[in-house]
């Protein structure tokens, strides 16, 4: 009996030559969409992303077959893993049918008639044939607020009850086809097998092999569907990550990027190519839009649906005949408060499961707009500020370090003098008469410490880590040159900083010219102090604390274990937020918000829901490590009516505090 | 429609401001200057006349230290020339200003005819005059001051004054004129740093020599001195409760709670 | 020495404030120089204003229907042809919006320096002395005034209004101008938008800053003001923000208040504030810059965030007041 789904006749023709013909129409769209969408890519903007490809391929393996960043919600972690790997195997297989379909001289087995490949085919449909039953009874009955009943998601899964059903009941009717009612390779297809026992066999190879041509039509189908639908992320994904950023997250910098970066994008051609990939990667999953503070707090801003945005414009615009009439990307498709709305907190990067890069892409956008000088009238005075004065405050250059004259003693000018340690203020530290007592005590508990240190004094300028996420590259670049010249002046080893702002553009984006300068935080020199025992826990600190991970000092450039040595060294005892390391949550004040006013639908800023969590706890302070989370925070306490009820606290509060010599 | 924004620079009073040896003027060794407020105004509403109607904007500024910075911001927002009068030295009295401005437009080829003259109404170092009004006066055009909107049509330019308690007074002025600038009808557009960095590379300033004029004389520096504080509140201090506490004291002795 | 002018600023049926705070300047100045005072009214049909300037010796009173609308180039017109016939050796000119182009189209026509933000003025023998503001109130410079005549230009509060009334009949001489048709043709007031309060009828004013960082916290100063049936205004950059509205601008381009109790809070006190409520009874400052110039005007000061003082303000006086 020849069971061979091929050789039959379909409306005259010969089955191979059906199949040849539906595998080249097939393939021709996918391949024509492809070359369609790669071809968007080649006219984008250069980036070099082909560095160390060992790396990558180590890089590829970890994300794309171990996928841990899928894990990290998880609820979805083990059945899209599994998910996958039945994909892979799924389509080793259909390849392996139709070459062997289009191929009938190969001396080989379909996969079906190999029993371990039969056997994976056969309980692999009826897992997927049961999850699909709950996914769709999770859909209807039980929906997520997050999830979308799109008409994509609904025709995939479709198709792939299909594609299971089709396998399931072709080995059943096989079974019946070949006259045997068991096979120990196809369990659930002998359970099929059995209800139609009494099928006459050649019915039985007509449904066989019917089953089979649908099978494979349906996959035909599927790839020509898949390049049109949200499961573009399927084929774009794998690339994606492969391509991934190596460099430090904290680095705005494009390798091999065009000049032309820096002025900004407003239409997808002024993207890099990476940046394009990201929108066809997106897989809508919304990891991003739940782990970021601006959508969660109310504003404009889904970085989930800004990729998809991009992605809509990247097609829409790219492939329109002219490229006229679809609507512009900034102001009809993204408009300008989605834009400024992000704290660049890293939040989505740091949970998408396609390794996107969102900040990048909102930091193009926001460059065009600082071209065109759209920008709240409050950036605009702060910008000007920077350009003038060094400082968001306006305040005179001569005034940085004015902080220092109630200290009773000077601190050495690292340009007169060498020093070993190079303390980089910051301008919140320096001008805001809030801060400038937690300033003193920083200087103090160093001197105690005995710590070489100095300062730039009126030649520091801010270092304009949110000037740059702002989108002002070139007011980035001349704050930055200005401080490197100074630096220059300067003869130290280490630098030292309590922003963890300046900390991450120093460390990452000021590329020194001498590779012996390393940039510290202060919680890392206060952990290396009380370590070595050069600050002496005089008495320890009572009481139950929390500790806030700064999102320029964690996710950016994972530092979070410092600080809380130096807690618990101080005698604290440190209770962790819900949301804490990676998963922190934003004080709102970052990437320039802190210069910018809320907007109307803001149902509760990201410093108040992070106050309110804090005292959740029952802790009497919420301790920070950096300047502006002081300020946030000490707002949010009275807007959020916890005063008195919570304390902020800089770390060098509780260690000052410890360590003050009787 | 041309326009010529007429710009200079002040102290920046951010500063620190100290009085000289000779007890008449400013001590120019810390000194740092910032465009006149008013005259970055004069220069948006230039460009906001520029933008709706076409037409060029030419700046005229007196040479002093961190003039270039000054025009090379002004050309990337948008003027086309920048011309700077050269070897008046640091001309510290509005009126010999008003002068070197006047001639130098009256007299210089190629800056004529504009539409409109446009700078500050005043500013923070205007002792012996307000620039605009003896320019117009030179050049026997028509004057408006304190103006905070000006539109251009067909040889006049309506423009809006603004008095007190929010009443403003609406006229018609015949051009060419000059107006002095109170506010732009936006605040001054934002230019990027890259921007002026590309006008100070494809842009140059051009240099007209101070034409010779009559010194300025009637107003005579005497002596100058930080004011004295003559008045000081008492200060209230302690925790916010606390001085909550005494001011609620306060108000009541004195009837007001 | 020859007579001392005041520049009477009127306008639509009423006599400015400052126009008395420069008669009571001048009435110093021509006391110490012996030469009287005389107030110049220029207007149409504006008898009865010429009659509150009793405080000068004389009044000039020009009627001319030209002059019925604020058409500076008309007034400088008019006062430079009285300046001819009568020789006058300084003219006083209010520091204001309305007035200042007066001032400076006079001493352009006269090719004169107009002397600016003049706050006080002596005479000494036949020299005229003046203290000027410079550089936003950083600077303050004694200037001679030698210009013949010296156009000087007063700054709003350089004495106070009372000193400058007069129940006294006003002594009027009618004089004669003649006026072409001005080259710059006035349409029409604009009047400000209708607001839902009128601040300068209120007792109790809170004031906010720049200082308040977000337009969110003028729901607190909001707060404070109710506690006493209060409004709230601001300073300029608070408007130019658009945090308030224009009606709620309290400084020279904005209303003059005068009210029982002004509350500012992160207000720096520019000299274009401080113009329009430094009258008020009773001033009380926060502001976290203990050198803010505001503490020289203010009856109290509080150094610190108005967003820690306020709040517990209002805690207290509605605690007072049961």
């Amino acid at each position: 009996m020849d069971l061979d789904p091929v050789r039959i006749s379909l409306m005259g023709l010969p089955g191979v030559a059906v199949l040849w013909a539906l595998t080249l129409a097939a393939f021709g769209v996918f391949g024509f969409r492809a070359w369609q969408l790669i071809g968007l890519l080649l006219k984008a903007r250069p980036e070099n992303r082909f560095d160390q490809p060992g790396k990558r391929v180590l890089y590829f393996a970890r994300h794309v077959l171990l996928q841990p960043r899928l894990f990290n919600e998880r609820s979805i972690g083990l059945p899209h893993f599994l998910i996958f790997w039945g994909f892979v195997v799924y389509v080793v297989c259909f390849n392996w049918s139709l070459v062997r379909g289009l191929a009938p001289a190969l001396p080989a087995p379909y996969p079906d008639e190999v029993g371990v490949a039969a056997f994976f085919l056969d309980v692999f449909s009826v897992a997927v044939i049961v999850s699909l039953g709950a996914a769709v009874v999770r859909r209807v009955f039980f929906p997520p607020a997050h999830l979308h009943l799109s008409w994509d998601a609904n025709l995939i899964l479709t198709l792939i009850g299909i594609l299971m059903l089709t396998t399931l009941f072709g080995a059943g009717f096989r079974l019946v086809g070949e006259g045997k009612t068991w096979s120990g390779w196809t369990p659930f297809g002998s359970m099929a097998a059995a209800a139609f026992a009494k099928m006459p066999v050649e019915s039985a190879h007509g449904w066989a092999k019917g089953m089979w041509w649908m099978h494979m039509v349906t996959v035909l189908f599927f790839l020509v569907y898949l390049p049109y639908s949200k499961h573009l992320h399927l084929l774009a994904s794998p690339f994606n990550v492969f391509f991934g950023n190596l460099r430090p997250a904290g680095d705005l910098g494009i390798a091999g990027g065009s000049e032309e970066m820096a002025a900004g994008s407003t239409k997808w051609s002024e993207f890099t190519w990476k940046q394009l990939l990201s929108g066809f990667s997106c897989a809508e999953c919304g990891r991003c839009d739940r782990a970021c503070p601006a959508a969660t707090a109310g504003f404009p801003l889904e970085p989930q649906q800004l990729v998809q945005k991009l992605k809509k414009h990247i097609i829409g615009a790219g492939l329109a005949k002219n490229g006229n009439g679809s609507p512009k990307l900034i102001g009809e498709t993204i408009t300008e408060d989605e834009i400024w709305a992000c704290t660049t907190c890293m939040s989505c990067m740091e949970r998408c499961a396609v390794l996107n890069e969102q900040l990048p892409i909102i930091i193009q956008l926001r460059r065009h707009l600082v071209t065109e000088g759209q920008m709240a009238k409050t950036v605009q005075d702060a910008l000007n500020n920077f350009n003038r004065y060094g400082n968001s405050f306006g305040k005179s250059d001569r005034m940085r370090a004015k902080w220092t004259q109630p200290l009773g003693w000077k601190v050495k000018d690292a340009r007169k003098e060498p020093v070993e340690y190079l303390w980089f203020v910051g301008d919140y530290a320096s001008f805001d008469p809030r801060l400038e007592e937690i300033t003193r005590k920083t200087a103090n508990t160093f001197k105690a410490g005995g710590v070489d240190f100095g300062l730039l004094y009126e030649g520091e300028r801010n270092a304009g880590n949110d000037v740059r996420r702002i989108g002002e590259e070139g007011l980035f670049e001349m704050l930055r040159d200005k401080n490197l010249q100074a630096m220059a002046k300067a003869k130290f080893k280490t630098i030292v900083t309590t922003d963890p702002h300046a900390f991450n553009t120093l460390k990452n984006e000021y590329k020194f010219e001498d590779d012996s300068v390393t940039v510290v935080h202060y919680t890392e020199l206060l952990d290396q102090l009380v370590q070595e025992g050069k600050l002496q826990v005089a008495r320890k600190v009572a009481g139950k604390v929390t500790y806030h991970d700064p999102c320029y000092l964690g996710r950016y450039n994972n530092i979070y274990e410092p600080a809380r040595r130096v807690l618990k060294a101080v005698g604290a005892e440190l209770v962790e937020m819900p949301r804490s390391f990676n998963r922190s949550y934003c004080c709102g004040a970052g990437g320039g918000r802190i210069w910018m006013e809320d907007v109307e639908g803001v149902k509760e800023r990201p410093s108040e829901s992070r106050v309110r969590e804090a005292a959740a706890l029952g802790v009497t302070t919420l301790v920070v490590a950096c300047p502006k989370d002081s300020v946030m925070f000490q707002d949010a306490l009275k807007t959020a009516g916890l005063e008195g009820k919570l304390a902020i606290k800089d770390v060098i509060d509780l260690v000052e505090e410890a360590t003050r010599p009787s | 429609m041309d326009i010529l924004v007429l710009m200079k620079v002040v102290p920046d009073v951010v500063e620190e401001l100290e009085v000289g040896s000779d007890g008449k003027s400013l001590d120019t060794g810390f000194l740092r200057t910032i465009l006149n407020e008013r005259d970055d105004h004069a220069l948006e509403q230039a460009l906001l006349l520029k933008d709706k109607h076409g037409g060029k904007v030419t700046l005229l500024t007196l040479d002093a230290p961190d003039i270039d910075d000054v025009l090379f911001t002004a050309l990337a927002k948008g003027a086309d020339r920048a011309v700077k009068i050269c070897g008046a030295g640091s001309v510290s009295s509005t009126q010999m200003a008003a002068r070197l401005f006047g001639e130098t437009i009256a007299k210089t080829p190629g800056l004529l005819p504009v539409d409109l003259v446009l700078t500050g109404v005043s500013a923070i170092d205007d002792l012996d005059g307000l620039l605009a009004a003896p320019i117009a006066q030179k050049l026997g055009w028509p004057y408006a001051g304190v103006v905070t909107q000006a539109t251009l049509a067909d040889k006049t330019a309506t423009v809006v004054k603004e008095f007190a308690g929010g009443v403003r007074g609406e006229y018609d002025v015949p051009t060419p004129a000059v107006l002095g600038i109170q506010a732009a009808e936006k605040p001054p557009r934002y230019v990027p740093v890259a921007k002026v960095r590309a006008a100070m590379k494809s842009q140059t300033i051009e240099s007209v020599d101070a034409p010779a004029v009559e010194a300025a004389a009637g107003v005579e520096v005497q002596q100058m001195a930080k004011p004295r504080v003559t008045g000081h509140a008492e200060m209230l201090e302690g925790s916010a409760d606390e001085v909550a506490d005494k001011l609620c004291e306060l108000l009541a002795k004195r009837g007001l709670l | 020495m020859a007579n001392i002018w005041v520049l009477a600023e009127a306008g639509r049926g009423q006599v400015s404030e400052i126009t008395f705070e420069l008669l009571a300047l001048g009435r110093e100045v021509a006391t110490q120089s012996g030469a009287p005072l005389e107030a110049v009214l220029l207007g149409s049909n504006a008898r009865e204003l010429a009659q509150k300037l009793g405080a000068a010796d004389t009044v000039l009173y020009a009627d001319n229907a030209a002059l019925a609308d604020p058409v500076p180039e008309n007034a400088a017109t008019a006062l430079a042809q009285l300046i001819g016939e009568k020789q006058p050796a300084a003219v006083l000119v209010p520091l204001t919006n309305l007035s200042v182009d007066v001032g400076v189209v006079l001493a352009a026509q006269l090719g004169v320096p107009f002397l600016n933000y003049c706050k006080d003025l002596k005479a000494d023998g036949g020299n005229l002395t003046a203290t000027c503001v410079l550089y936003g109130g950083k600077m303050e410079a004694a200037v001679t005034a030698a210009a013949k005549p010296a156009i000087i230009g007063i700054l709003p509060g350089a004495r106070s209004v009372e000193q400058g009334r007069s129940d006294k009949p006003a002594n009027i001489t009618d004089v004669a101008v003649s006026l072409a048709a001005p080259k710059v043709r006035f349409k029409k007031y604009l009047e400000p938008e209708t607001s839902d309060v009128d601040i300068t009828q209120k007792d109790f004013l809170v004031a906010v800053g720049r200082g308040i960082q977000t337009r969110d916290n003028i729901e607190l100063a909001e707060e404070l003001a109710a506690t006493m049936g209060g409004a709230v205004c601001g300073s300029r950059p608070v408007i130019d923000q658009g945090w308030l509205g224009l009606s709620r601008q309290v400084g020279k381009s904005g209303m003059l208040v005068k009210p029982k109790l002004y509350v500012t809070l992160g207000i720096s006190g520019a000299p274009e504030h401080v113009e329009g409520m430094k009258n008020s009874q009773c001033i009380i400052a926060v502001n976290t810059d203990a050198a803010a110039p505001i503490f020289n005007v203010a009856h109290y000061g509080i150094v610190g965030d108005a967003l820690e003082i306020a709040p517990a303000l209002i805690e207290k006086i509605k605690a007072r007041k049961g």
